[in-house]
């Protein structure tokens, strides 16, 4: 029955996307930075349920498994160790309402412009079809297994371009913070093993009732 | 299964990767390598790939997917960059020795920045050129803080850091517009598209590109985007001020022409009134805001500002005679900007650095072939005829004024009268002052061969300058269809 299944889809958009923007004003009105931190994980799951409805089941993987497996549990560890009082972090905020929200309005208006300017150059549509065309119907192609077709064919030039950029991210962040301290100890498992028993242990005779 | 794209023409890329991810082993491995010998590696890695750029690569070549292009323009300004990377690493071994700030992930992270640029200037798709400039600027967030235990440092590093974000993200706001209006990230394709819809441009098209242009202008320090400039390269230890100012900026000015003139060629109008703009108000600012400052490292940043804005005169002309015009001022600039740095390098009193320009008073009678080297950098970035700065300048404004942009070149003029009134200041400050503490005798090896070539080339740059007008010449006219 199709009408059910548009009903349920439906259903569901409403109950993520409500979801979805109940947590994010939730992440800005909480007082407590730690509960913000948790309903913005709270605002990613339903976000990935959103992608899901519409097929792009590759996106709410990474959503879940990225933002919500490292960003919002790094976040989480900044928040609770850095211990930054952010009730004083918003006393400004009424004093800069005014200016913010104006320069706010604007640019929702010149958006508003742009939206209704919306049109595509019918060459452009013609050109656009050769590309869309390397992308598989889905249906007979999992957009996962879609996005890794191109990623390392068409696109592997940009890939190892990303990989050399985490790797200047890496020596960058080991250049800026990595201190070689003195004086600390470390286990040397082969000397460890290698250390004879005359060494480390010592027989001696004790006269009873005596100390060493 | 799909075929193995042509290495060829990203083959110096390939080089440098490598040759990167080797070092990077070595220094790994070797816990006490010695940052001297690296840093003489990777000059000799950066002038290797410079010798490959110009003699294995072809002149022409579009590979892995149409991603990257290699053509004469890209050939140009990569041997610019190279080369400019390479006086920058020379230029750092004297500084690092004094300071004891020896670190391995220098001479690195030039490299890799160096890969970056390569990368931008190569750059035939939105997408690489954004991982390419992403490459550069992270790269160069790294460098401006690498004395993290100086305040001045870590400030600037981190000024950098999220200004140079902020304007990624302009960036990128821009392509996404222009992607979604375009329906293309490929050059050809947008160049193809945005000249047949000549009179209709969808509107979402132009915003795309004035964020573009905006994030962009971010990357070339030009008003009014410039603000970080001073503070950077105020804060960042000097050596990397040296290669702030010369590779990153050519291989920013190189990303700016291209994406104007090839995906964007076909909207000259419209860019044409921001470039215009941003031209005029990088000069006016760059002159007039120098004449107030005391330290040498700010005076270089707005002077390095105003050189931006002479820079893009050329370009907006639009024609090849202009982007001849920016090729050739770029490549004077390297000149002179080397050398005015390796100046700044042999400023140590009582084996500290100093920056005032006071501290150069007197500079023509304790050290006199360093007075006049830093005399002939002055002279030539004012613009004073037989040097190599004249010729740059002359070149643009002849080409502004070919295209009908007399208001332009007229300020432009102006402006560098402005400017000379601070070069000559400096010159002043040398020849005519008496000096209250000389500066220390002792100069390295490398800063004073560097010093000996960059003044010899501005000096007599017009005794012979056909090879490089040429190379600029047809560099210019292969950026432009039927070139």
């Amino acid at each position: 029955m199709p009408e059910a299944g548009v009903l349920v889809s439906g259903l569901a958009f409403y109950l993520f996307s409500g979801w979805l923007l109940a947590a994010g004003v939730m992440v800005v009105a909480a007082r407590n930075p730690v509960h913000s931190v948790l309903f913005l994980i709270l605002a990613f799951f339903n976000a990935a349920g959103l992608f899901l409805l519409l097929g792009a089941e590759f996106l709410a993987m990474i959503l879940v498994v990225v933002y919500v497996g490292a960003v919002a549990v790094l976040f989480l560890f900044v928040v609770m160790m850095l211990n930054i009082n952010f009730v004083t972090m918003r006393e400004g905020f009424l004093q800069y309402l005014p200016v913010g929200g104006l320069v706010g309005l604007i640019l929702l208006v010149e958006l508003a412009f742009v939206a209704g300017g919306w049109a595509f150059a019918p060459e452009v549509t013609a050109a656009a079809g050769g590309a869309s065309t390397l992308i598989a119907p889905s249906g007979i192609m999992t957009n996962t297994r879609a996005l890794g077709d191109v990623l390392y064919t068409q696109y592997f030039y940009l890939f190892q371009a990303a990989g050399l950029v985490l790797l200047v991210a890496m020596i960058g962040a080991i250049t800026l913070t990595h201190r070689s301290r003195t004086g600390v100890r470390r286990q040397d498992i082969s000397r460890q093993v290698s250390r004879p028993r005359e060494e480390s242990v010592e027989i001696r005779k004790m006269p009873i009732g005596g100390g060493i | 299964m799909t075929e193995l794209p042509d290495f060829h023409p990203a083959l110096p890329e390939i080089a440098l990767a490598l040759s990167g991810l080797l070092l990077l082993m070595y220094g790994a491995v070797r816990k006490d390598a010695p940052s001297r010998f690296v840093g003489y590696i990777t000059v000799f890695v950066l002038l290797a790939v410079q010798v490959l750029e110009m003699t294995v690569a072809p002149g022409e070549g579009v590979t892995f997917s149409g991603l990257f292009i290699s053509d004469r323009f890209a050939v140009f300004m990569k041997s610019l960059v190279l080369l400019g990377s390479a006086l920058a690493v020379l230029l750092s071994f004297d500084y690092h020795d004094h300071e004891k700030q020896e670190r391995i992930e220098y001479p690195i992270l030039i490299l890799f920045a160096t890969l970056g640029m390569m990368m931008m200037i190569s750059a035939n798709s939105l997408l690489s050129l954004y991982l390419g400039l992403e490459l550069q600027s992270l790269c160069l967030y790294v460098l401006a803080a690498i004395r993290r235990d100086t305040l001045r440092s870590t400030e600037a590093g981190l000024k950098y850091f999220i200004l140079g974000a902020l304007s990624s993200g302009l960036l990128l706001y821009g392509m996404s517009l222009i992607y979604g209006f375009a329906g293309s990230t490929e050059f050809p394709v947008l160049a193809e598209i945005l000249t047949a819809s000549n009179s209709h441009v969808p509107v979402g098209v132009i915003v795309g590109l004035v964020f573009m242009m905006a994030g962009l202008a971010f990357k070339i320090s030009a008003v009014p985007f410039h603000m970080w400039t001073p503070d950077v390269y105020e804060g960042a230890p000097t050596p990397v001020t040296a290669f702030f100012a010369v590779a990153p900026k050519i291989a920013a000015i190189a990303l700016f022409i291209r994406v104007l003139v090839d995906p964007l060629g076909g909207l000259v109008e419209e860019w044409r009134q921001v470039v215009v703009a941003v031209s005029l108000a990088s000069m006016i600012l760059g002159s007039f805001a120098a004449l107030a400052q005391t330290n040498i490292k700010r005076l270089m940043a707005y002077s390095s500002i105003g050189h931006v804005g002479y820079a893009l005169v050329g370009l907006a002309a639009g024609t090849p005679a202009g982007v001849q015009g920016v090729l050739i001022y770029m490549t004077v600039y390297l000149f002179m900007v080397v050398g005015t740095f390796a100046v700044i390098l042999c400023m140590r009193q009582h084996d500290r650095m100093v920056e005032e320009i006071e501290d150069l008073a007197g500079l023509s009678k304790t050290h006199p072939m360093i007075a006049l080297a830093m005399a002939v950098f002055m002279f030539s970035m004012a613009g004073i005829p037989p040097l190599a700065g004249f010729f740059g300048k002359l070149y643009v404004f002849l080409a502004a004024i070919e295209s009908g942009l007399y208001t332009l070149a007229i300020i432009g003029i102006l402006t560098s009268v402005v400017g000379a009134f601070y070069y000559m200041r400096i010159i002043k400050f040398m020849y005519f002052d008496e000096s209250h503490e000389p500066l220390d005798k002792w100069i390295g090896r490398d800063i004073a061969v560097i010093l000996a070539v960059t003044g010899v080339f501005t000096m007599f740059f017009f005794v012979y300058p056909e090879p490089i007008l040429s190379a600029a010449s047809v560099a210019a006219a292969s950026l432009f269809p039927g070139g």
